[in-house]
């Protein structure tokens, strides 16, 4: 247990230097855009002494390096700022939006992962089989569809019936079936992207055990197929599993731009974008540290499991 | 993610009152829409859905830049002056107004107008409101209309604005969205609340995604306003905005895709509006830069570009070919019979060598921020000079930043205007010599002398001459392609119903949807 | 319903096809090769089939189209007919010949971004798993706070900076993708170089160049293939999903993914013409990925008899 606790350790440093990188590449990737806060906002109609005005009152005068270091110091402190564009506090405006993107994950989750498993278990099962082609067919099919093709579709056939809403609109005073129920077809879209990869991965896994010598005595002494599949070679097999399910739920929250611009859902990637357009540099910097901690975090989740399950990876170097 | 260039539509009273000002904001409305057409009724809910909305968009007034904003901002304030459904100027704030010079102004205020905030609305609140657009902080996006005005100050209940220069037409300045009257506290207002004096009151405001509103009951229009609650969402997928009008999830949507159109008609579950108006389309070209310094090069352009096909693909009909003439059919003095510019490749092969050249290869610089279908036109402008020898190569620029960087950067580019009511409007901001939006860098000497000339002819006949003089130079001399004039389409829910008349000035009859219409 | 019985239908068709694809292979192939071709199951005959058509529709792509990619040649959104066989699109051009350049486009830009994003990405990754160090701390360390930036918003970023040729969108893509294909290829490598062939050559005195193309590399290739399968069908969605945030290829260049973009509001109504080009890369993305599964197959099988 001990050695897990210093992985941990080490791995959370680690990912402290990661956040500032990642800080320090979007700063720098953001700087380089034409334009700034002060000019974007006023658009064309802008003079030269307007935007001037209006950047002194931003605080866009100071040179590069020295707002990121005022930044740093106030993140360092906890303080994320406000928003430059709409001067609301940046942990007012995330809160909400961040709940909305953690709640579409884990709803897509909660349909993708049991899926993913089950399908991939059974292909592994009956591999090759008519039933095995078809579902890793079927699965390739789905990926390779841009999301928003597969958002307009799924709206074809699902929601120009009135059977579930085209567009989200959430308020507070909703229960959590009502939640559920609006936002069904972005999970589905969600889901239909992300299991193609957890399946194939979850089947490989499994049929590359199957060679594997216990295996092969576990069929010598007349087990059944699919208690060989579940209780022999899935243990063994949980390590890539846990990885690529890290990856996925990592993508749910940070990659669904696209899926929140057509379902019109309050997400944090669409504030992303439209900040970037806008340069409002503090919003994008919280975001942007707000999707590569969860990918650290559930990069560092997935390998503790995956050693909890296999104790050989423990000894490892 | 739609980037507007903002601009400001405004129109004139003293020249408006002709005959042309009413078919110019006519629109023949579907059947149905007539039959539903009763005494406004009020009540239930106005779902509207937009192409426009930012997360980054807020209460200041003088910030407002998107069609979003803009129907957000009609919906919770009022302003001195509006333009209605014809064009002309009616008292809002302002119940009357009056200038004997030209350069004082006095804006006599209505009395008995609350906030929503229960507080009066006073000649103090409404000095505050102007002056938050003007002086050297100031940060709004219409800060140099306020550049000649040298003093504000109040006398009883009127205002009185005081010029450096007399100018006729400062009084529909006051019309534009961005002079939203808005409580004063020490002489100065504060841009980030949403107290106003408009229709209705905003309930919760959620920037680049939602704003609701709720009806105002002691609004002073007794006739305006008729639905209890406004509901305006940020829909930036124009599919997505399709699917929420046919699902019912909202009532009135902007920005159609014009492929789709045909087939949302057929539907039958909305109303299709499109309304004509002097907005247009076009391809500026920097005149100093070479080889658009010579003229035979910008007239083989305009000969090789197929306008009706412009119109049938990228309006989907819902709009008019234009002669390179940025007054459209609605302005008073509009040259409707000024010799036609058919594509004709001959034609623009005989400029080309007038020019000296065998042949032309330019660059035509394109995002669909220009207008939506900028990028299809750019390359159907590519196929037809192909034709005439021209080879156009198109670069489809980033949407982000291409006002900033394109826009008057680049030497030929794709570009919209919002149109102008008023020539002398359209003209001074985008052709004269030096303004800030001559964006084809233009100087003539002759159309800059008519410019001032027409400013001061009392003359009726003399004036259209000069006007119809202007269009045929900016057509055949200037440097900006104009091929169509763009409708404004929005389709509506079947059980919606508008005024006769909807206003061909701005989108969405002049942003004032929320208080113009109703649910039969 | 339509859609379901097409499916059927085309599953119906391509079996034989299949079938038959595998069964020339057999004949005309040289006799190694040839009993390779008859050991392999259907679904890889069927994928390798459609990868050699669309490789011919490519290179051929101006012998096949009835018009040229970029011409206007009749209305918007015509009615498929004898002379437009798959109708025109919302400019009026030959949808059948812009889904014929689209294959050379789509696949020649997807297969230069996979390319040089591999090359980058296994040579670093090779490298730093092989040197170890403070190199390979700060290539994994730089990787993987690239890793934590959302893609998509990253190559949007690079985009706008850079401009949208061509050749900036390949190297963009391939820059984002270069981070997954590094990280891979390192982890790969890393349980490869502590073997004890690769001591023993160590010992021998090769240089480094000798252990990457000799040693390495060919103990790697199996799990960097089946990467490579589906990077290259990501560099379609990309793009698409790039058209759909406004950012895309330069027209009036044909390609697949903003073929979908452009024409997806379409479906909406119903009508079925943004499947064609989704489906044209559905079908890739599932011939390659069959003939991926395949040689991972093969691979685990028979280690020795690697081609």
């Amino acid at each position: 247990m001990h050695a897990v606790l210093v992985m941990i350790a080490q791995r959370l440093a680690l990912g402290g230097l990661t956040l500032f990188v990642v800080s320090v590449v979007i700063f720098g990737a953001t700087e380089l855009l034409p334009g700034d806060l002060a000019s974007t906002l006023l658009g064309q109609a802008a003079t030269p002494e307007t935007v001037a005005a209006l950047r002194r009152q931003l605080g866009l005068e100071d040179p590069a390096p020295v707002r990121y270091w005022n930044w740093l110091t106030g993140v360092l402190q906890g303080d994320f700022g406000t928003s430059l564009a709409t001067r609301r506090p940046i942990a007012d405006m995330l809160s909400a939006r961040l709940g909305n993107t953690i709640f579409l994950a884990l709803y897509a989750a909660a349909i993708a992962v049991p899926l993913s498993l089950c399908l991939g278990i059974l292909a592994a099962l009956w591999r090759n089989s008519i039933f095995d082609r078809v579902a890793n067919a079927g699965a390739l099919s789905a990926i390779s569809f841009p999301e928003f093709f597969i958002a307009y579709i799924l709206i074809f056939l699902l929601a120009q019936s009135g059977a579930f809403p085209s567009m989200v609109r959430l308020s507070p005073a909703m229960s959590f079936g009502d939640k559920l129920y609006v936002t069904f077809l972005p999970a589905l879209t969600l889901t239909l992207v992300v299991t193609a990869h957890m399946m194939r991965m979850t089947r490989a896994a499994i049929i590359n055990l199957m060679a594997s010598p216990y295996i092969e005595m576990a069929r010598l002494k007349g087990l059944s197929p699919l208690r060989i599949v579940l209780r022999h070679a899935l243990p063994n097999a949980l390590a890539p599993i846990i990885n690529v399910i890290a990856i996925n739920l990592a993508y749910l929250i940070t990659g669904v731009v696209v899926v929140e611009v057509v379902f019109v859902y309050p997400g944090l990637g669409q504030l992303m974008v439209d900040s970037v357009s806008k340069r409002d540099i503090a919003v994008v910097q919280a975001i942007a540290l707000i999707f590569a901690s969860a990918y650290v975090l559930l990069n560092l989740t997935a390998d503790v499991l995956s050693t909890l399950t296999n104790p050989r990876l423990m000894r490892r170097k | 993610m739609r980037y507007t260039k903002p601009q400001s539509g405004l129109t004139r009273r003293r020249l408006l009152q002709g005959a042309t000002a009413a078919t110019a904001a006519g629109l023949i409305l579907p059947a149905s829409y007539r039959a539903a057409r009763a005494e406004p009724q009020q009540g239930g809910t106005f779902r509207i859905g937009l192409g426009h909305g930012n997360s980054t968009d807020s209460y200041d007034p003088g910030l407002i830049d998107n069609l979003y904003a803009q129907v957000f901002a009609a919906a919770r304030h009022n302003q001195l002056i509006e333009v209605d459904s014809d064009g002309q100027l009616i008292g809002e704030i302002a119940e009357s107004w009056e200038s004997d010079d030209g350069q004082t102004w006095v804006f006599h205020i209505r009395q008995g107008v609350t906030f929503h905030s229960g507080k009066d609305v006073t000649v103090e609140d409404v000095i505050a409101s102007l002056n938050h657009h003007r002086g050297d902080d100031a940060t709004s996006a219409i800060k140099q209309f306020f550049d000649p005005v040298t003093e504000i100050r109040a006398d009883g209940n009127s205002v009185v604005i005081t010029l450096d220069a007399p100018n006729g037409d400062f009084a529909y300045l006051m019309s534009d969205y961005h002079l939203a009257i808005m409580p004063g506290t020490d002489g100065r207002i504060d841009p980030s609340s949403s107290d106003g004096c408009g229709p209705y009151v905003v309930e919760n405001f959620e920037p680049g995604v939602e704003a609701t509103l709720n009806r105002f009951p002691d609004y002073w229009k007794s006739h305006r306003g008729h639905f209890d609650r406004v509901e305006i969402l940020a829909i930036l997928d124009s599919a997505a905005r399709l699917n929420a009008l046919m699902t019912g999830q909202v009532d009135l949507i902007d920005q159609i895709d014009p492929a789709t159109i045909d087939m949302l008609e057929a539907r039958g579950v909305a109303n299709i509006l499109s309304i004509p108006g002097n907005a247009h389309y076009c391809f500026p070209m920097d005149s100093r830069a070479s080889p658009f310094s010579d003229n035979n090069v910008r007239l083989a352009l305009k000969y090789a570009i197929d306008r009706q096909q412009m119109v049938d693909t990228i309006l989907g009909g819902h709009g008019a070919v234009s002669n390179d003439n940025p007054i459209g059919p609605a302005n008073r003095y509009f040259y409707a019979d000024m010799e036609e510019k058919t594509f004709d490749p001959d034609r623009a092969r005989f400029h080309l060598r007038e020019a000296g050249m065998d042949s032309l290869t330019v660059d035509l610089h394109v995002a669909d921020a220009a207008f939506s279908g900028a990028v299809d036109a750019g390359s159907l402008f590519s196929e037809t000079a192909a034709q005439a020898g021209i080879t156009l190569n198109l670069i489809r620029e980033p949407n982000d930043g291409y006002w900033d960087n394109v826009w008057m950067q680049k030497p030929f580019v794709a570009s919209y205007w919002g149109g102008r009511a008023v020539e002398d409007h359209m003209f001074t901001t985008g052709y004269a010599a030096g303004a800030s939006w001559n964006d084809s860098f233009w100087e003539h000497e002759r159309f800059n002398e008519l410019l001032v000339q027409a400013r001061s002819e009392v003359n009726e006949d003399l004036r259209r001459e000069m006007y119809q003089e202007m269009q045929r130079l900016v057509s055949f001399e200037g440097s900006v392609v104009i091929p169509m004039y763009n409708n404004y389409v929005m389709a509506t829910a079947t059980n919606v119903a508008t005024p006769e008349r909807v206003s061909a000035n701005w989108n969405l009859d002049g942003f004032r949807c929320v208080e113009r219409w109703w649910f039969t | 319903m339509g859609l379901l019985i097409f499916l059927v239908l085309a599953i119906a068709a391509s079996i034989p096809l299949a079938w038959g694809a595998r069964a020339a292979m057999t004949r005309v192939l040289p006799h190694e090769m040839a009993r390779t071709a008859r050991d392999m199951p259907l679904t890889a005959a069927f994928g390798l089939t459609v990868i050699v058509v669309y490789v011919l529709v490519a290179i051929f792509a101006p012998l096949l189209a009835p018009f040229p990619e970029r011409a206007v040649v009749g209305s918007q959104f015509q009615p498929w007919d004898g002379t437009h066989w798959l109708g025109t699109d919302r400019l009026g051009r030959d949808m059948l010949s812009r889904l014929i350049y689209g294959a050379r486009n789509t696949v020649g830009i997807a297969f230069a971004t996979t390319a040089l994003a591999f090359l980058v990405g296994t040579a670093l990754g090779i490298l730093a798993a092989l040197r170890g160090g403070w190199l390979d701390q700060v290539l994994s360390r730089f990787v993987d706070a690239l890793m934590a930036i959302p893609s998509l918003i990253f190559a949007l970023l690079l985009l706008t900076i850079f401009g949208t040729s061509v050749l900036t969108l390949i190297l963009v893509i391939a820059a984002v993708d270069a981070t997954r294909v590094y990280r891979i290829a390192r982890s790969v490598a890393e349980g490869i170089v502590v073997m004890d062939y690769i001591e023993a050559a160590r010992l021998r005195g090769e240089g480094t160049a000798y252990l990457v193309r000799r040693e390495i590399l060919p103990n790697a290739l199996a799990p960097l293939v089946a990467e490579f399968g589906l990077r290259f069908c990501f560099v379609f969605l990309t793009i698409s999903s790039l058209s759909f945030l406004g950012l895309g290829i330069q027209p009036p260049l044909a390609d697949w993914g903003s073929m979908v973009r452009d024409n997806a509001t379409l479906i909406t109504f119903g009508d079925m013409t943004p499947l064609l080009p989704a489906g044209a890369i559905a079908l890739l993305t599932v011939a390659v990925n069959f003939v991926v599964d395949w040689q991972l197959y093969r691979a685990s099988g028979l280690k020795e008899a690697r081609i």
